[in-house]
């Protein structure tokens, strides 16, 4: 038997949670069919998350492609289809994969399991970020580098800890509703072992102590705390989290059942969310939003 | 003696031909280890140049992994004593960073407060800097250092304003750190020549 599940007709890290949810009560080896006929939008994290999604599946998954044209061909530009191909059976029109060209995309989804992937990843990004956010986002040219670095690190944790591949998008567009600016987002999600795990390996916990999902997310994100001893380690979410703060962007990780998030003023989101559904790995995502005057 | 090491054809000899950019952990060992092999073939006290002038990004994990881990290889932090069980540096090394964009800069002066090292550094204009942790009195102490172009205990007490036992005290720890080299009875600022 497939289990049909209702891919939203707008895809980002909010709206993923209710594919989560459909998922939950399904045991791994279940097979799925994933609807997205009836969308019309997805964020990278979003289009991101549904590969990792098919990562995480025994029992190799189905997609519905969407079924509005403009959809359909963003989705084959930003890569996705080339991807998925690979890790659903797919049904419906799937339109041949293209080459970016949008200013949009900023970087088209990206497989990252090793070093080398890293260096083309910021070698790609360098030359169209310089631009865009200068130009689009009126931000300080001084941005750029820091950007190039914050991507770097985010991918970095896949390499360092997933123990798989994973993949990374990178997408500006305008966020009327939430923002009404234009933002530029970092997504970053692997199905590897998650922070709980990662840190588990090292450290050794004792018995009775709480440790959880969130309290692993606390240790890396606040405390800058690694599964390596080197007083060195950890220095990549610290410097996400410098960069995120001094351009007044939000930083969210979500990780197995818990997700945090470093928030700005602009956003209303919780500090830490508990008792989601379980999504194995780390799914990464930084959003720096237009100044709205140049800096 | 002077070494000259430029990173960003350390970079290509030892990872890729085709890189220009300093990012990833595996990416900094290797270059770290090639610096290491040059600095192994220097028999008395040298000088290194560090220059990363042809260098693109640095990331948070490459910095640590050349810079940071290069300074405590061979310098000595502050917190060490005699005594410590620390392995001594394997060469009597200075280094002096040039070349450093403001986004290196950011990246380089992370890694070197979480570790609480520090280092000098060239500007464009020629001029020293000091990154990294240091305190109010090392900090004046190298100041005047540089300023004075040589000095000894007694120059640092006036300049700094302490005893001169105290001055003894910051040019050894400074010393100590690869901040300043001694000659003879007098100390120069790494970077400022004998």
């Amino acid at each position: 038997m497939t289990t049909v599940i209702n891919v939203p007709p707008s895809l980002d890290d909010r709206t993923f949670e209710t594919i989560l949810q459909q998922l939950a009560p399904l045991a791994p080896d279940e097979k799925v069919l994933l609807d997205a006929r009836h969308a019309r939008w997805a964020s990278p994290y979003g289009l991101t998350a549904m590969l990792v999604l098919a990562q995480t599946r025994a029992e190799r998954p189905a997609f519905y492609a969407p079924e509005a044209e403009d959809t359909a061909s963003y989705w084959a530009r930003a890569q996705f289809f080339r991807y998925a191909e690979g890790l659903f059976e797919m049904h419906g029109s799937v339109p041949r994969a293209r080459a970016a060209t949008e200013s949009d995309v900023l970087l088209e989804i990206t497989p990252v399991s090793k070093s080398e992937d890293v260096h083309e990843v910021v070698g790609r990004i360098q030359s169209k970020a310089q631009a865009i956010l200068a130009k689009e986002l009126n931000l300080d040219p001084r941005a750029t580098m820091g950007f190039a670095m914050t991507l770097s690190e985010a991918c970095q944790n896949i390499v360092e800890h997933a123990g798989r591949g994973g993949w990374v998008a990178v997408q500006t567009y305008r966020w009327q509703k939430r923002l009404g600016r234009r933002v530029v987002q970092i997504a970053v999600c692997d199905a590897g072992v998650g922070f709980r795990q990662s840190l588990e390996s090292a450290q050794g916990r004792r018995g009775g102590e709480r440790w959880d999902d969130a309290m692993a997310l606390e240790d890396a994100v606040i405390r800058s705390v690694s599964r390596f001893r080197d007083a060195g380690r950890g220095q990549g979410l610290a410097g996400i989290r410098r960069y995120v703060g001094r351009w007044e962007g939000k930083l969210s990780i979500r990780s197995g059942t818990a997700r945090i998030a470093i928030v700005p003023s602009w956003d209303e989101d919780v500090p830490l969310e508990e008792q989601l559904p379980p999504f194995p790995g780390a799914q990464v995502l930084i959003t720096i939003p237009e100044r709205s005057t140049p800096r | 003696m002077i070494n000259h090491i430029d990173l960003g054809t350390v970079l290509r000899k030892t990872v890729c031909d085709l890189y220009s950019d300093l990012v990833t952990r595996p990416t900094g060992a290797a270059v770290r280890t090639g610096i290491e092999q040059q600095l192994a073939e220097a028999k008395d006290r040298t000088l290194t140049v560090i220059d990363f002038t042809h260098v693109g990004l640095l990331d948070f994990s490459c910095a640590d992994e050349i810079v940071a881990k290069l300074l405590v290889s061979y310098c000595e932090p502050s917190g060490d004593r005699p005594g410590s069980g620390r392995v001594a540096p394997p060469r009597d090394c200075y280094f002096l960073f040039k070349g450093v964009s403001d986004s290196h800069l950011d990246a380089i002066d992370a890694v070197l407060q979480r570790r609480g090292l520090a280092l000098v550094a060239k500007g464009d204009d020629e001029r020293l800097l000091l990154i990294g942790t240091v305190d109010d009195r090392e900090r004046r102490a190298w100041e005047a250092v540089t300023r004075l172009g040589r000095a000894v205990p007694a120059d640092i007490a006036m300049e700094v304003g302490v005893e001169e036992p105290q001055a003894e005290s910051l040019l050894a720890t400074l010393s100590r750190r690869r901040l300043i080299m001694r000659f003879d009875e007098g100390y120069v600022a790494v970077g400022a020549g004998p």
